[in-house]
């Protein structure tokens, strides 16, 4: 199989086992209640799942963020909730921030 | 069939001081580039964001296909990374549900569902009429989506003008939005729970299993906040 064919076919079998999670939580939500139990268990479930890959690509990012330190990623991180909370929840600041700020500190 | 004028105010969500578009551009950008040096062509790297549009698992699938490792083997550890979607989907479905809406705008909807577009919902499906919810939906998740194509096609093209700081700016962006998000989504004590469980499980569990720390550190740090609520009658 010639290397073109191949990726070709992973990205088919990425955006398939992509969508199977997506499908599968579409058809499961026909049968969920929002004021059920469940329903509650799969909020505080969906908020933690994310949080533990947000956590994750901070301590330990995967591709180009893993050259830089990790101290300098926990000041931007800081400084950009500081800066998010300050400016009345404005997000466009921090994240623009962020990265000037973390290629700045990478550079010293 | 779609109402329009909810369906636009769901794609208004790019515009403003919340908007998602810098994030979502920032880290778009970066994975157009580093499509592009894994040996990806410009079409191929437009329709993996055009199909899966699920960054972890478009990250997954140029390493493994960098290390030759089988198509199986690039399924089970795409799916691995990316099924956090099935608990979002259930826990952000329910909420757009109306009995006169058709089935069809949920299965193709879904496509749309990602971290960005989920807190957005999340965040903003309230102002909504519930019967219109889906609408509203599928105009937020329209708006994502086409941005992360188009920018991966714009990195893609602008990788060799994007030298490594740059990129490691581009990288910090995506995570810095969404952890500015979730501490405005902390509003009840579960959810707060919640938040605070995974982001410190998600890395410690890190440390003792690389694949299934994600879905562990959600399933027991979930769980807690959701015992805790119901304790609490919350």
């Amino acid at each position: 199989m010639e290397i073109s064919d191949i990726m070709i076919l992973a990205i088919i079998v990425t955006s398939l086992a992509t969508f199977l999670s997506r499908f599968l939580g579409a058809i499961t939500s026909e049968k969920v209640s929002v004021k059920s139990k469940i329903f509650q268990w799969f909020n505080c479930v969906a908020y933690s799942t994310l949080a533990a890959l947000i956590g994750r690509m901070i301590i330990f990012p995967a591709g180009v963020l893993s050259d830089s330190d990790l101290i300098f990623r926990l000041i931007v991180l800081a400084s950009c909730i500081l800066v998010f909370i300050i400016f009345k929840r404005n997000l466009v600041m921090p994240t623009i921030l962020s990265a000037f700020l973390l290629a700045f500190l990478n550079n010293i | 069939m779609i109402n329009s004028k909810v369906f636009f105010r769901g794609l208004k969500s790019l515009k403003g001081v919340r908007s998602p578009a810098i994030p979502l551009a920032a880290c778009f950008i970066a994975l157009g580039a580093l499509l592009k040096d894994a040996g990806f062509n410009l079409q191929q790297s437009a329709a993996s964001s055009f199909f899966t549009y699920a960054l972890p698992g478009q990250l997954v699938m140029a390493e493994s296909l960098l290390v030759g490792a089988s198509l199986i083997n690039i399924f089970i550890a795409v799916w691995l990374v990316n099924f956090r979607l099935y608990p979002m989907t259930v826990s952000l479905f329910p909420l757009l549900k109306h009995k006169s809406q058709p089935k069809w705008k949920y299965y193709l909807s879904c496509h749309f569902l990602a971290v960005t577009s989920w807190l957005i919902a999340k965040d903003s499906y309230k102002k909504i009429d519930q019967r219109y919810r889906i609408d509203f939906w599928m105009g937020i998740g329209f708006g994502t989506w086409t941005t992360a194509v188009l920018m991966t096609s714009i990195g893609y093209l602008l990788s060799d003008y994007l030298n490594k700081d740059m990129m490691i700016g581009l990288a910090i962006v995506n995570p810095v939005y969404f952890f500015c998000m979730m501490i405005d989504a902390m509003k009840n004590i579960s959810i707060s729970i919640a938040v605070i469980g995974g982001t410190i499980l998600g890395p410690g569990v890190y440390l003792f299993s690389t694949e299934w720390a994600i879905l562990f550190a959600g399933l027991i740090a979930g769980t807690v906040a959701f015992l805790f609520g119901v304790k609490n009658g919350n």
